[in-house]
């Protein structure tokens, strides 16, 4: 490794920057795919891969996706929960690749909330 | 591909101990098998502090806690939480006397009333890792030292910050950088001190294995400021994890160009070198630390000279503390003001414990200067275990004292706490409750630094070693009236005829002790009773009308003291009584006295 410049060095921190905010639990947009056994079946994790891919392509590092357990409309899954910063979080049920890709599109990346998918705006507090 | 979850495994000495190494293996395979090694990166970090709960694992973003994993718990935890989303409970930690489980880090007391500056990395970086330690603004402060700072701003910043020695002394920082930079010679040195040899303390290796860049950019400024090019880290070869991490440390940063010649272009050459001492508690007093280095026997020197004008080799050299040096960076990068801004008139920014003995929390904290003794003892540590009373905490050491519990609201404060005759010290925090005898603690204390003194001087030589039989002559009853008088002489004379601090604050938790609590002196010497019911020769144990004769304390006796017929009271025989107390362990019936 040759030695650094300055420069160098604001480039290593812009690359390690989205692990480092993921770390620190600071983020603009939550991504939250549930999936509990039932999700899982309905293609929940598909979605997870899709959004980790496109999150990725997005170039934007403030942007974190998890998992959490069971929605309780099992009938509806795959779901997701889209949480902006300062905003009520929004749930999205029965997706597929396509629509997963055009929530992330309008509403993560431009914050307009795409009501055709959308279950329910709010949240009912998670266990 | 991105990580979406970071699971952050304490890889701190208390953790690996409790075996976290072996939880983060399998926690790798498990994730594999799942399938979930390309979203989910198992990371390994310093000591989180909650060493009592260890192995411990924290996963972000969610910043969920999980707490004495084993690696059997890890199949279950990976298809639970990273597979199906849902975090499990029962490895969640639960304070003591509480019901409920806490999910997240960011909601337990022992956390969340911390305030973090040395310890700013702590659990967030890979402390192997140079660009982890990047992300997180490591090396910030030093472009800005090199590029927009001369040397006397650097110096002004660290002195209007109000820092002060986190090694014992307490002495400014800036003040000392300032005479250092002063003084006259073209070759200087800069100084880690990582001896860190109080019993108990452990804040310094903490810092080193959670997050080494730290304390390197630290150095790295100072030397800036006194127009060093030189340093040495002195650290004790009992801290192998902690040399691990720093030498790996030391060479990522030569490999990025950080240390060596013409640091980031910028025509400033430095160069540091790890020391490993043998571990002799008088090696961390400076003089003797110098000695040591330049391959002699570790023991002090007098000052006049001090190393600031005459230290190592002769020449100018500073010396400062690990978590000195971790706090600089920060100082430099979010100005002098803010750290000010915390803590009190003449105590500034934040100090790191070690919360050690009779306490429900024990692990390692970073609090703002001007908390209370009883915030930290009860609202970070959690309180007493057992519904036992808080007694005493014991501050700074063997050159501290004990402080009881009347002071509980005793600000964490350099003169607050000289006030009561303890010392800040470096950082370590034991915790007493009503069954610690305190002239027993005394004599614990004292016959450390009997053992470590250097033997230079005879008052620390022959003095403390007078002052530890009579501790001991009264431990066994066999105290005299004149014993405390003679106490309170010695430790005057040893005080004022030694040459180091080591001697110079032997005395402390002698002093300190029979200030607050003189009357367990004089209950062991006069009614040959320890109030705490501690000291094993003045116990008695006697059976009393509750002994229903079952026998069982007849049968675990191991000097056959006990008799008795089945279903009568049994009777302990004094003369054969070795004081072992397994009866009174045994019986279920509280039929045995113990006075
Ligand atoms: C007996 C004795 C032991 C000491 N041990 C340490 C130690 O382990 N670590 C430390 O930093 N300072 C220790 N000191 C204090 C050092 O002499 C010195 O004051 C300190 O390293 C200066 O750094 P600071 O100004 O950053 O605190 C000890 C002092 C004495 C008298
Ligand atoms: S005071 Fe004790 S430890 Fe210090 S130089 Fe004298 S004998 Fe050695
Ligand atoms: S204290 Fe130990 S030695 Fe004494 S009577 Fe009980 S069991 Fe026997
Ligand atoms: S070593 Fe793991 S919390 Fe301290």
């Amino acid at each position: 490794m040759a030695k650094l410049s300055i420069a160098d060095l604001e480039e290593i921190r812009n690359k390690v920057k989205k692990s480092t905010l993921l770390r620190e639990g600071s983020f603009n947009a939550k991504i939250t795919v549930h999936m509990g056994t039932c999700g899982i079946a309905a293609g929940a994790r598909t979605i997870m891969n899709t959004l980790i891919q496109i999150i990725e392509e997005s170039k934007r590092n403030d942007i974190i996706v998890t998992n959490s357990g069971c929605a309780g409309f099992c009938s509806k899954e795959p779901m997701v929960t889209v949480e902006l910063k300062g905003e009520s979080p929004v749930k999205y049920s029965s997706l597929n690749e396509s629509k997963i890709k055009k929530i992330f599109e309008e509403h993560v990346l431009n914050g307009r909330i795409v009501a055709e998918y959308a279950l329910a705006i709010g949240n009912e507090r998670e266990p | 591909m991105e990580f979406r979850t970071h699971i952050m495994v304490c890889a701190g000495t208390a953790c690996v101990s409790c075996g976290s190494f072996n939880v983060k293996k399998v926690l790798e395979e498990e994730i594999k098998k799942r399938g979930l090694d390309k979203e989910i990166l198992v990371v390994a970090t310093g000591c989180q502090g909650f060493c009592a709960q260890g192995p411990i694992v924290v996963v972000q973003p969610d910043d969920i806690f999980y707490q004495l994993l084993t690696p059997e718990d890890v199949p279950f935890l990976v298809e639970e939480h990273f597979l199906k989303g849902r975090p499990v409970k029962k490895m969640m930690y639960t304070p003591p006397g509480e019901k409920t489980e806490i999910p997240t880090m960011s909601e337990i007391g022992f956390f969340n009333k911390q305030r973090l500056i040395a310890l700013r990395n702590k659990g967030l970086i890979d402390a192997e890792q140079i660009d982890d330690y990047i992300g997180r603004n490591g090396y910030n402060a030093l472009i800005k030292v090199l590029t927009e700072m001369t040397q006397d701003d650097v110096i002004k910043s660290i002195k209007d910050s109000g820092l002060r020695g986190r090694g014992g002394g307490g002495f400014p920082t800036g003040l000392k950088w300032e005479i250092c930079k002063n003084s006259k010679g073209d070759l200087k040195y800069i100084i880690c001190n990582a001896d860190e040899g109080d019993p108990g303390a452990y804040m310094d290796r903490s810092i080193i294995e959670s997050d080494p860049h730290s304390v390197i950019e630290g150095m790295l400024i100072g030397a800036i400021a006194i127009g060093a090019h030189e340093g040495v880290v002195y650290i004790r070869t009992e801290y192998p994890l902690a040399i691990k991490r720093l030498e790996t440390a030391i060479e990522q940063a030569r490999e990025y160009g950080l240390l060596g010649k013409d640091i980031l272009g910028k025509g400033f050459d430095f160069d540091l070198r790890i020391k490993q001492g043998a571990g002799a508690f008088v090696c961390g007093e400076e003089t003797a630390l110098l000695a040591s280095i330049e391959g002699k026997r570790g023991m002090p020197n007098k000052r006049p000279p001090f190393p600031a004008e005459s230290g190592l080799w002769g020449k100018p050299t500073n010396i400062n503390n690990v978590e000195t040096w971790a706090n600089i960076p920060w100082i430099i990068l979010n100005g002098a003001d803010r750290f000010a801004s915390i803590g009190t008139e003449k105590s500034k920014g934040t100090k790191v414990f070690s919360l050690v003995g009779k306490i429900n929390n024990t692990g390692l904290v970073e609090v703002p200067m001007g908390i209370t003794l009883k915030e930290i003892i009860f609202d970070i540590g959690g309180g007493v275990p057992n519904g036992k009373k808080f007694k005493a905490v014991q501050m700074g050491g063997p050159s501290g004292g004990c402080i009881p519990a009347e002071l509980g609201d005793t600000i964490i404060d350099y003169d607050s706490v000289n006030a009561t005759g303890a010392i800040m010290g470096s950082g370590g925090m034991v915790v007493m409750d009503e069954t610690t005898c305190m002239v027993d603690v005394a004599k614990y204390f004292l016959n450390f630094t009997q053992a470590e003194s250097c033997g230079k001087c005879t008052f620390c030589r022959i003095g403390t070693k007078r002052m530890l039989e009579i501790l001991q002559r009264i431990c066994e009853g066999k105290g005299e009236e004149e014993d405390i008088e003679k106490l309170q002489e010695l430790a005057a004379q040893i005080k004022d005829s030694s040459l180091c601090g080591l001697g110079q604050t032997a005395p402390n938790p002698v002093l300190t002790t029979l200030k607050y609590f003189r009357h367990e002196y004089e209950a062991h010497i006069r009614d040959k009773k320890c109030p705490a019911k501690s000291c094993k020769t003045l116990l008695t144990f006697e059976i009393n009308d509750k002994c229903i004769g079952c026998g069982a304390c007849a049968r675990v006796c191991p000097t056959k003291a006990i008799t008795g017929e089945k279903k009568k009271k049994h009777l302990i025989d004094q003369a054969k009584c070795i004081k072992c107390g397994a009866c009174f362990d045994i019986c279920k019936f509280s039929s045995i006295d113990k006075n």
